[in-house]
């Protein structure tokens, strides 16, 4: 079921960088996520669908390896040394009025890469640098984070994530907390990104995306893989066999009207 | 003051541990806030009062067990935000509940000399000994050099945890860490302000300097500088007026910090 004119056909067959095999997780006595597989591959843009609570970020935080898996494996083969595995949080999830300019938090993306007891070095100022320039905020490194706007702080944290020289990356909700304007700009940034890094994007709402995503796994306990995120109708039609609660969420509607 | 300082050793000490605790309390203060440790802080405070009580009445230095205590409910505490359990708060409230009540049994017990409570709630900078100077000039050097050699994982671990462990810094042990710095801060600074003003030089001159300065290094200092201002300052005005010493510099810092918040709001508003 490959759409006509693809040119990502190719992609598909990419080398795995991320395998997640029958992973049980959750939290104390809930079980959020039961018997899920997936594979991330090299060219990969996976969006990761699914309604509130239905276990979206748990599975973001077991492949990130933030949460340990009741049973099951999550294999990394994506190289071991830091700053690889590109992580991209909710903004939500921090103090706002954190002490720290952007370039500040930026250079936080070359962790990975100094050890223990050492200095960023110039090497990792160029990177940071490079990364803020990547997503067009150079003109705003020596701001305080408290004062960016939502979508300004989004781009900060991809370059957070990009300087660290990725080669996977891992977004939660990008697109939250961003106006309309900057959506666009968000999703050609990403777009442009997946020509070297693959994505794996955690979205309740796929409309902006559009035809950027290639694969799509909706997540509600289980986990239902379309290698053919290509809106095409046999693969809306394997949407439409995701869990009922995801219907009802109207996220395929969406995404019909907006691509008839 | 000044002819007085040149005659009298204790406001010589009293004036150098002052120096010494603003630096402690800039630095340690600024993760205090921004990691938002502040009720964790007044637990482990309250608890210590616990070990000192105890090590009274057994005729023991007192800043041994409050030591104890604070850095073994430092460790505590870091792993019970590690389990996740949800339970934080209650045990930070359980520890503050019990190790008051131990440290007030043990001290109307303890033997001979019956220690004056109000010092230890309130403290006495007028009491420090050379040996306090000491011990806080040794601290406030470790706190530094830990500082300036985990600089980079300890804001990354401020700032974000997840990020940072995702890329592969041991977040539970810098957690850790920053914790046992708070609680040794914490043993030493109560013999300044006491044990309930104590949260007030951690959390005042952060607060002030958040207003103040932009970056992470900058708030620090400033925070330093803030802490200088009420911690000198308010042993000044204590020994001109005759009032109590940390009820003083808590009261100095409460009005510069008021001082920053109207500042920034005229600012706001130009």
């Amino acid at each position: 079921m490959s759409a006509p004119g693809s040119s990502t056909s190719s992609a598909a067959a990419g080398e795995p960088l991320l395998v997640a095999e029958h992973v049980t997780a959750g939290y104390g006595r809930d079980v959020v996520l039961a018997d899920v597989s997936l594979t991330v591959r090299r060219g990969d843009f996976l969006a990761v669908l699914g309604p509130n609570g239905g276990g979206k970020t748990t599975l973001l935080k077991v492949l990130l390896g933030l949460l340990e898996p009741w049973s099951g494996r999550v294999e990394h083969r994506h190289s071991q040394r830091g700053g690889a595995l590109g992580y991209v949080p909710q903004h939500a999830t921090f103090e706002r009025s954190f002490p720290a300019r952007v370039r500040d938090v930026v250079l936080m993306g070359r962790l990975g890469r100094r050890g223990l007891l050492r200095r960023y070095t110039r090497d990792d100022r160029a990177a940071a640098a490079a990364a803020l320039e990547e997503v067009g905020l150079t003109g705003l490194s020596a701001e305080p984070v408290e004062e960016l706007s939502g979508g300004q702080l989004q781009r900060t944290l991809i370059a957070r994530a990009l300087a660290g020289d990725p080669e996977i990356l891992l977004l939660d909700e990008p697109l939250a907390s961003v106006d309309p304007e900057m959506r666009g700009r968000l999703v050609r940034l990403l777009g442009e990104l997946n020509r070297r890094i693959p994505l794996v994007v955690v979205t309740h709402d796929l409309t902006p995306f559009g035809a950027t995503v290639r694969q799509i796994a909706c997540v509600n306990r289980r986990l239902h893989y379309h290698p053919e995120g290509k809106l095409t109708r046999e693969a809306l039609e394997e949407v439409y066999g995701c869990p009922v609660e995801l219907v009802s969420h109207g996220v395929p509607h969406r995404v019909l009207a907006a691509h008839p | 003051m000044l002819g007085d300082l040149l005659t009298y050793e204790f406001l010589r000490n009293a004036l150098a541990a002052s120096v010494l605790a603003s630096v402690l309390c800039g630095v340690v203060g600024t993760f205090v806030v921004v990691k938002r440790l502040v009720f964790i802080s007044g637990g482990i405070s309250h608890a210590a009062f616990g070990g000192l009580g105890i090590c009274l009445f057994f005729g023991i230095d007192p800043r041994l067990g409050a030591a104890a205590v604070a850095v073994g409910s430092a460790l505590v505490l870091s792993r019970v935000e590690e389990s996740r359990s949800g339970s934080r708060d209650a045990t930070i409230g359980l520890l503050w509940a019990v190790g008051m009540a131990v440290g007030v049994v043990f001290l109307a017990r303890a033997p001979g000399y019956a220690p004056n409570l109000m010092s230890y709630l309130f403290g006495n900078v007028l009491a420090v000994s050379p040996a306090d100077v000491g011990l806080t000039f040794a601290l406030a050097t470790s706190v530094l050099l830990l500082l300036a050699a985990f600089s980079k994982e300890l804001v990354a671990v401020a700032f974000d945890e997840p990020f940072a462990q995702v890329q592969g810094v041991r977040v539970g042990a810098f957690r850790t860490l920053l914790l046992v710095m708070v609680a040794l801060s914490v043993v030493f600074l109560i013999q300044l302000v006491g044990i309930i003003l104590v949260i007030a030089l951690l959390t005042i001159p952060p607060l002030a300097a958040l207003r103040l300065a932009r970056s992470f290094p900058g708030v620090i200092l400033t925070s330093m500088a803030v802490g200088l201002v009420m911690t000198v300052g308010g042993l000044a005005l204590s020994y001109a007026w005759d009032v109590p010493s940390g009820a003083t510099m808590v009261l100095l810092g409460a009005v510069l910090l008021l001082a920053t918040v109207a500042w920034k709001r005229w600012r706001g508003r130009r």
